[in-house]
């Protein structure tokens, strides 16, 4: 029907017709498949929620005399930053926490600063402590140096998630009798509520569920800015059972994403505390999904309620690793406030903000509009549902504690 | 009848006083606690739903203030700092009262700061920490 080029051609002129992933969904009501498909070039799609695998790496230059921070320690505002690479390059996650943090030590553990805040305070401008110790060579003979540094004066500032943009996420629950402190936040005993994170039909890998569209190089909305896929996240994993519609009925793809965090806005990356878990980052992610055929725009007109996940409980089946599911619900079902389990009513939350997943699609469309943002071609394809990619559980080995071999 | 959530502080001098118990016998007023307990600067802290005959409540009020007791709306010391609140929904479920519910067509997290009863449980639920409470 149309290529990439054909439509940045239209970008160009100014004569793209670009709708968000939820307004496609009404259009294709409407008019149907085949005349959307027509009619629309680019459907533009967002997601906000929170991600652990977040993280920046930056080279902060070299002081006078010059200083290893390779192979040394550092601190940025308390936060230990990991420094196994060449001299001034440093690299912060998201979940890192300051050493005298008391983590759950008293429980549940408030986290109220950590990693994800570092990175939201640089790109806020504010200046940050950096605190450096090291061991001294010739050529870096500096041992010590503690000074603030401001993001606009860094050699580099990139922000790269190695995980990101999840296809999918699990409803968790809680089946136990006591509250629980998670990564999905607190859930109350007795399935007290169901808390899912999905931006549902705004979700990118749920609007292009093979990867027909977007794929490594694909150019995207990172924190405000641009950025790009880098390669398949961390725990990619496209061969999860789906239903007839391709929709993924599981965690399935993953995003690996990467830009430069001196032109991100904090409001789209925001440090965040999960009460009895830890400090995480939420990002905010935009893929825009070129309409190059009647099949992709099926695929980015499907609605929250042909897109279904599943019910996990997280007090025993996710820590022990059981698998098992309580049932299946779909996005509109838990987008409604209550959803049934077990014959119980159960309210929900979310720990995605669709709204601001709505304002990202938003504002990428404005991008797309003005021909600031032109679509890319993948570099190479992610590993699609056809592919022997898995997602593996650990295999442990045992170790003689003893010591020796065994 | 008025029926209102209100921030008592008690000075330290007023602490071992039974000013409730006046607001029922002289002034036929209800009372609900929602919390009550005393700082590390001993100084009482109150938060009561109070109903009552309009002329009784501000009697009632007026004789609060004349005793020397700090009184303000609730309202004024649960906020939602709008600027750090993403409006994800996290707090939704946890909310005993339904002041915090996201509304169907925006998805915007509403606060409805006249149902709150400063149970606080938002307060560390919330990922961006955008619920504050200054008693």
């Amino acid at each position: 029907m149309r290529t990439i080029k054909e439509i940045n051609q239209k970008i160009k002129k100014g004569e793209a017709i670009v709708v968000t992933a939820e307004e496609v969904i009404e259009l294709a009501r409407k008019k149907g498949v085949k005349q959307a498909a027509r009619e629309v070039d680019v459907v533009t799609t967002g997601t906000f929620g929170p991600m652990c695998s977040s993280g920046a790496y930056f080279n902060v230059g070299h002081c006078k005399p010059r200083i290893k921070i390779g192979g040394g320690t550092c601190l940025l505002n308390d936060v230990p930053a990991y420094t196994g690479f060449a001299a001034v390059d440093i690299s912060l996650g998201a979940t890192a926490l300051p050493d005298d943090d008391p983590r759950n030590k008293v429980y549940p553990g408030e986290f109220k600063y950590g990693g994800g805040h570092v990175i939201q305070e640089l790109v806020s401008g504010k200046d940050v402590r950096l605190e450096v110790t090291s061991y001294g060579t010739d050529c870096y003979p500096r041992k010590k140096l503690e000074t603030y540094i401001n993001i606009n004066d860094l050699n580099e500032a990139v922000l790269f998630n190695i995980r990101n943009c999840y296809q999918n996420y699990n409803v968790a629950v809680n089946l136990s009798d006591k509250i629980i402190y998670t990564y999905m936040g607190a859930l109350k005993p007795r399935l007290g509520n169901a808390n899912y994170c999905s931006a549902g039909q705004l979700s990118p890998l749920l609007k292009d569920p093979y990867y027909k569209t977007i794929g490594i190089g694909t150019k995207i909305f990172l924190g405000g800015g641009i950025g790009y896929v880098a390669w398949q996240g961390t725990q990619h994993n496209p061969k999860v059972p789906r239903k007839a519609n391709g929709i993924p009925q599981a965690p399935a793809g993953t995003l690996a994403v990467i830009g430069d965090l001196k032109q991100m806005k904090p409001q789209w990356l925001v440090g965040t505390s999960m009460l009895g878990y830890g400090v995480t980052l939420i990002v905010g992610i935009g893929v825009a999904i070129p309409i190059l055929d009647e099949e992709t725009l099926k695929y980015a007109a499907v609605s929250d309620e042909e897109i279904y996940t599943q019910i996990i409980d997280y007090s025993q089946n996710y820590p022990q690793g059981i698998p098992g599911s309580l049932g299946e619900v779909n996005y509109a079902q838990l987008k409604s406030g209550n959803i049934t389990i077990q014959g119980k009513d159960v309210p929900t939350g979310s720990l995605s903000s669709y709204s601001k997943a709505r304002e990202i699609a938003e504002e990428l469309r404005v991008w797309i509009k003005k021909g600031d943002f032109l679509l890319t071609e993948p570099v190479a394809p992610l590993p699609g549902a056809e592919s022997d990619y898995t997602f593996k559980p650990m295999k442990e080995k045992p170790v003689n504690l003893q010591g020796g071999l065994s | 009848m008025i029926s209102k959530r209100i921030v008592l502080h008690f000075p330290h001098r007023l602490v071992d006083q039974p000013i409730v118990y006046k607001l029922v016998k002289d002034y036929d007023l209800q009372f609900n606690i929602l919390k009550a307990y005393v700082t590390p600067q001993e100084e009482g802290l109150m938060v009561l739903e109070l109903v009552g005959e309009d002329d009784n409540f501000n009697k009632g009020i007026e004789y609060l203030g004349s005793c020397g007791v700090k009184i303000q709306p609730l309202s004024q010391d649960v906020i939602r700092n709008e600027a750090k609140c993403t409006d994800c929904g996290a707090c939704v479920p946890i909310c005993p009262t339904n002041a915090l519910v996201i509304d169907p067509l925006t998805r915007k997290v509403h606060f409805y700061d006249n149902k709150c009863i400063a149970c606080e449980l938002c307060v560390k639920v919330c990922p961006p920490r955008a619920m504050e409470v200054h008693f």
